[in-house]
């Protein structure tokens, strides 16, 4: 905004101009940020995973089909994003916008099972107040379901914008890192998976 | 600047007026003493680096401060030197080497018995620590001492420390350092006293309302008086049931007390399963209040507004919902 | 229960007479004095006609330098709460067993205190003074993300705000600054007090890491050309490295904080006695956050102390390299001592050593910057204006703050000096030498930047030295009353004890440091009705680029954006004389963002959001939190691109002040 707006047309759109190359790099150290608050979380439930207070433990509760099921969403969901940023690049608007939609299915898809799978735990007896695992469980998974949410309804405003403004240097960089954001969900994903579906099974 | 010596120098005679008594610098017993001759090793670097630094630190300043006879004086273009920055970055380093391992050394002994005293046969003595007092049990005698602790002198005393309630830190500055309390943890610290006397102990881990008044006796007596004690105690106290021990644990402050059992017969709260004896209706204060939640494991009493007086000067905090005036005590 | 007993008024099923905290003179007395204030403010505005200038020029306004401004008020407000509250503790314990305060109001008075004084006021007196001139260091025209950084201020302003309010309504949080679990869990405080903690600072600190990353991405990508990281000014370097620190500390915050509502207000087990909870992993999340956080403070304070004393030495800061160096130490170190705030929790003797040994080693590259600056002053020609004293005093002061503190570092030792007033000395001497002198240091060299006049330099003497010898006297014989088995946070102490006449010292000492604080506002009264308006924009000889450009700074900053060739850039270009004047031809249209309603918006409706969830009223809360997503959509949509300043403004204002910078007094002699 303050630099005045020389537009590089030799970069891909999103980064022509100064002010969307700063926003840009702002959002990675915003993910630097969101990697710490994770990581507090995987601490926090390092520390708390085996303090069933009497409750339900990782076997009792966990569905491992379930699980699956989320996880093929999700990932399947980063790689529909990566198709979705492929097809801007092309300035292709209609196949970015098409694509941007599956992604947002596919992660509403995965929200509903996750809600699905809060029911059931709660159904188990299992719930944020039994005990500090479940306490640290639900707001792991919590915080990340959460952030889909956001991720969805945020996307969906980009989509509006893309609608109503077609592919400019500013609507690119909004997708680019709205896209960004879903691949690190979806990373932080994997490492729900293994530390705490994988691992409280085997353990 | 001058002003700053000025005062720090005002400061002085007080230094020494109250450098007399102050009672880290004065202890007791060998654990106390390996802590007073850490401190008092590090004192002497300390002075070292303030004298060194106060005296680089006058002497800049004086020397090229501006006066009116160097207005002209153009300062020149430094950029620094690696020679002197080797210099201070190797001194302190030094410094700091001097300080870890002595530090490593104490830290490492302070969890055994002190040096001298191995031989002796330990006593071992629980700690629980309650809002807002102190409870000794004797699980070998069999006695339990609310907010004051008899010991052998020269005797090497293993405290087994837990809190009912919040986490607290025991404290007698005249034998040794400190450690924290906490529920359903278990610390271990030994004390010796080097002669019969009487030490101030407390709590230092702030509680809440009765935080200040957390305090307790230890006692350090000859093996012959000890023993009579204990006898006399076996003798003469009541025995603690559970309901009132239930009681003891309500937050309030009370006077000694004394009983010819212990409660570990019953609870131990250093078990990580053991129940939780907590009813937070009982610390209401004032302001908007908010929900509390019940839990399994937490103890409930069947009147939390009715309670009886304990013993010597026991006293009902809760019934005081503003802290109140402790002055009392 | 007394509560249970006394009348319950409830309307519309809220308990009015807990709602505002009554029968207390000393709270009756603030709830009058708050409303009187307000009443006073809304009529005097009116009355003079300036809700639109008010709104038009501050509290829309995107500008780095009125965003900064705005911190530093806010500070000082906050600075004289909890300077308010360090005298009632002061005046409770001058004499033993008083009952001047009692338990519970001491409780809250040191929490507060605590609170207020690091978060509300160190952190944001810093951030205003990086605010007003880090822009303008790296000859750049504003933040990246101008937006965004009224935003921050917003948030941090209704944190502020939400948390200082509970003083009269609702009941202040009583479990220390630190409010350990499990007394800081619904288990031990069942009132509301402690929900004002976790909610109000959770709002402050998303401000404070906003402001983290924008920070690093202006230094990082509006630096001027030339400007290479290692020809950055020492106070840009310290806000880029305070701005890492930021970024990597906060969020553990934020997550304490989010873990410490789930318990209190959803009945969840992280940190209770009951459940399984652990009361150790509190302490460890918040000093994994709290000991950074410390450095976050002092490193900028650092970098103050760097300019002033490098420009009143007249001499380039002594050096440079090492002195970069040893704040990426300091700042690595910073994240890994966390646990010297518990060596008596009983973690073993190896990790207690591995602890003691990180700690001390801060000392090393801190002790590096000490002989720096020391050598910076050697051969300098020394002028001993009021922001020079701050920086000569912080290094006697700091230096007894910094051994003390290798003392407490040695975890054996420490057995002996925890919690006690000790402590409180140590970090006292700490914090006040290295944070408050700094910010006065600032205020005092920046102020001719910011406003376009001095502070009054007699005054400021008079400012100083009651400061500094207050100070001292409050906060030194507190070493000696810790030694002497004085615990920390005890509303009061026995005659036995022998502890009264250092206490009543100390407790004078304090009058005399608040004296210091009064002719400080006096100062600032005296210097904005009288002090000289016609000054030059360089007064004090100086040799970073915020000095090159006009006092106060056009909205703009710079007219033509420097290029720079080496460290102290303003100095050679002053002395080169090359670069000073600018050319018709040299002047383009300048681009700046606009004005925006939404940051104040965000900060009012967190504000109210917040304060029903403190009270527990999750519904009105959560209706309360539509407002926020109201507010970031409207952000999206938003596609306002700002303003062009035409090149015939850019002129009449460049002409304005460059025809008068013949004609100035110099004022610094
Ligand atoms: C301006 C004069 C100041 C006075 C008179 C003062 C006085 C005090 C006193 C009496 C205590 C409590 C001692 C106790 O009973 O434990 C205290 C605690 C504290 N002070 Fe200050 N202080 C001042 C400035 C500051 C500043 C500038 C800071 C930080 C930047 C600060 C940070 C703290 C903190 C963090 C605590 C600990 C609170 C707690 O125990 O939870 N103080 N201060
Ligand atoms: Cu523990
Ligand atoms: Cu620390």
């Amino acid at each position: 905004m303050i630099m005045s707006a020389k537009v590089d047309t030799s970069l891909p759109l999103e980064y022509q101009t100064e002010q969307d190359r700063m926003n840009i790099l702002g959002f990675w150290v915003f993910l630097g940020a969101e990697i710490v608050l994770f990581a507090t979380l995987f601490g926090v439930y390092g520390v708390l995973y085996e303090r069933f207070a009497g409750g339900p433990t990782h076997k009792d509760i966990f569905v491992i089909k379930d699980v699956m099921i989320q996880t093929v969403l999700l990932l399947t969901s980063s790689f529909t994003m990566g198709i979705a940023i492929f097809e801007m690049r092309r300035h292709n608007l209609k196949g970015l916008i098409i694509w941007l939609v599956i992604t947002l299915a596919l992660g509403a898809g995965f929200l509903f099972m996750e809600i699905n799978e809060f029911i059931h735990y709660a159904h188990e007896g299992a719930t944020m107040q039994t005990s500090a695992f479940l306490s640290s469980l639900f707001v792991l998974l919590g915080t990340h379901g959460a952030h889909v949410t956001l991720g969805i309804g945020w996307a969906t405003m980009v989509i509006i914008q893309l609608l109503k403004r077609g592919l400019t240097p500013t609507t690119a960089r909004k997708t680019f890192i709205i896209g960004l954001y879903w691949h690190f969900l979806d990373v932080v994903w994997i490492f729900i998976f293994t530390f705490v579906y994988l691992k409280g099974l085997v353990a | 600047m001058k002003k700053i010596l000025l005062s720090l120098t005002a400061l002085l005679p007080l230094l020494v007026l109250s450098g007399c008594n102050m009672v880290v610098f004065e202890p007791q017993g060998p654990v106390a003493r390996s802590i007073t001759d850490l401190i008092n090793w590090s004192l002497i670097w300390m002075l070292l680096v303030v004298v060194v630094v106060f005296g680089l630190f006058g002497y800049i300043v004086w020397k090229y401060r501006e006066r009116p006879e160097n207005k002209d004086y153009e300062p020149p273009e430094e950029h620094g030197s690696t020679l002197l920055e080797i210099i201070w970055t190797g001194i302190p380093i030094l410094i700091v080497i001097a300080l870890t391992i002595p530090t490593v050394k104490t830290l490492y002994a302070l969890e055994e018995a002190p040096k001298g005293y191995e031989e002796k046969e330990p006593i071992t003595i629980h700690v629980t620590s309650a809002d807002w007092k102190w409870i000794f049990s004797y699980p070998e005698q069999g006695i339990e001492t609310v907010n004051y602790v008899n010991i052998p002198e020269d005797t090497p005393v293993l405290f087994k420390m837990t809190s009912a309630s919040t986490m607290q830190s025991f404290w007698v500055p005249a034998l040794g350092g400190q450690k924290y309390t906490m529920p359903k943890m278990e610390t271990e610290m030994y004390l010796v006293a080097d002669n019969p006397g009487s030490y101030d102990g407390q709590n230092t881990n702030f509680n809440g309302r009765g935080y200040a008044d957390m305090k307790f006796e230890v006692l350090a007596q000859t093996d012959e008086k000890f023993n009579e004690w204990l006898a006399d105690v076996k003798e003469t106290a009541p025995k603690l049931t559970e309901s009132e021990y239930d009681d003891l644990l309500k937050p309030t402050h009370m006077g000694r007390l004394t009983f010819s059992n212990t409660h570990l017969e019953w609870v131990n709260h250093a078990d990580p399963h053991s129940k939780a004896y907590t009813n937070p209706e009982l610390y209401r204060g004032h302001g908007y209040q908010g929900k509390t939640f019940e839990e399994e494991d937490n103890y409930k009493s069947n009147q939390p507004n009715v309670m009886e007086n304990h013993g010597q000067g026991g006293h009902d905090e809760s019934e005081d919902n503003h802290g109140g005036d402790h002055n009392e005590h | 229960m007394k509560a249970k007993i006394t009348m319950e008024v409830t309307i519309m099923s809220i308990k009015w007479d807990e709602f505002f905290i009554t029968g207390d003179p000393l709270i009756l007395g603030s709830q009058i004095a708050i409303v009187l204030t307000m009443i006073g403010a809304v009529a005097g505005i009116t009355y003079l006609k300036k809700w639109k200038y008010l709104w038009t020029e501050w509290l829309t306004t995107v500008d780095h330098k009125k965003i900064g401004m705005m911190y530093i008020i806010s500070a000082v407000l906050m600075f004289f709460r909890g300077g308010m509250d360090g005298l009632l503790m002061k005046a409770q314990t001058a004499q033993p067993e008083m009952g001047f305060l009692d338990s519970q109001h001491y409780n809250e008075i040191f929490t507060t205190h605590g609170v207020i004084m690091i978060l509300f006021m160190a952190m944001p007196f810093l951030i205003g003074l990086m605010n007003v001139v880090i822009p303008l260091q790296i000859g750049a025209r504003d933040v990246a993300f101008p937006q965004l950084n009224a935003l921050s201020f917003w948030l941090f302003f209704s944190g502020a705000m939400l948390f200082n309010i509970s003083f009269v309504i609702g009941g202040s949080p009583d479990a220390g600054w630190t409010s350990y679990f499990p007394l800081a869990g619904k288990e031990f405080s069942p009132g509301i007090g402690n929900n004002f903690y976790a909610v109000a600072l959770q709002i402050a600190g998303i401000g404070t890491l906003m402001t983290g990353i924008n920070f690093i991405v202006t230094i990082l990508k509006m630096r001027t050309k030339g400007m290479t990281l290692m020809k950055m000014p020492m106070f840009t370097w310290t806000t880029f490295v305070t701005s890492i620190l930021i970024v990597a500390a906060f969020p553990i915050f934020t997550v304490a904080l989010a873990l410490m509502t789930f318990d209190r207000l959803y009945g969840t087990h992280f940190f209770t006695v009951s459940g399984g909870g652990m009361d150790m992993l509190w302490a460890n999340l918040f000093w994994l956050w709290g000991h950074p956080e410390v450095y976050i403070v002092a490193l900028p304070a650092f970098g103050i102390f760097s300019e002033v004393i490098s420009t009143f030495s007249r001499k380039s800061l002594f050096g440079y390299k090492s002195m970069v160096f040893s704040i990426l130490g300091i700042a690595l170190l910073s994240m890994v001592v966390w646990v010297h705030h518990f060596y008596t929790m009983g973690s073993g003797p190896a990790v207690n050593s591995f602890f003691s040994i990180t700690t001390m080693a801060i000392a090393i590259p801190t002790g590096v910057k000490m002989f720096n600056w020391l050598f910076t002053m050697r051969k300098g020609r020394i002028k001993i204006s009021s922001a020079m004293l701050w920086a000569l005093a912080f290094v006697p002061c700091f230096v007894i703050g910094g051994v003390t503190g290798v003392m407490l570092a040695m975890g054996a030792a420490d057995y002996q000096y925890h919690n006690t007033l000790f402590l409180v000395a140590h970090f006292h001497y700490v914090l006040i030498p290295g944070v408050v002198f700094a910010v006065f240091a600032g205020l005092y060299y920046w102020w001719p930047k910011m406003f376009g006049f001095m502070l009054n330099e007699k005054i400021g003497k008079w400012h100083f030295w009651l400061f500094v010898i207050g100070f001292n006297v409050t906060f030194m014989p507190m070493f000696f009353l810790g030694l002497n088995g004085a615990v920390r946070r005890a509303y009061t102490y026995s005659a036995e004890s022998g502890f009264a006449p250092l206490f009543m010292l100390s407790a004078i000492g304090s009058i005399i440091l608040a004296a210091g604080f009064a002719v400080f506002c006096y100062n600032i009264y005296w210097s904005i009705r009288y002090a000289d308006r016609n000054i030059s924009s360089d007064p004090w000889d100086a040799r970073t680029l915020e000095w090159s450009t006009a006092s106060p700074v056009q909205f703009y900053n710079f007219a033509k954006l420097q290029e720079v060739k080496s460290l102290d850039p303003f100095w050679h270009m002053k002395k080169k004389n090359e670069g000073l004047t600018l050319y018709d031809s040299e002047i383009e249209e300048i681009h700046m963002p606009s004005n925006s309603w939404l940051p104040i918006y965000m900060g009012v409706i967190f504000g109210i959001a917040g304060f029903l969830l403190v009270f527990e009223w999750h519904i009105a809360a959560a209706l309360a939190a539509i407002g926020i997503f109201a507010g970031l959509i409207i952000r999206s949509f938003d596609y306002n691109e700002g303003f062009h300043v035409k090149k015939d403004e850019i002129h009449r204002i460049e002409n304005a002040w460059r025809k008068t910078e013949g004609e100035v007094h110099d004022h610094v002699s």
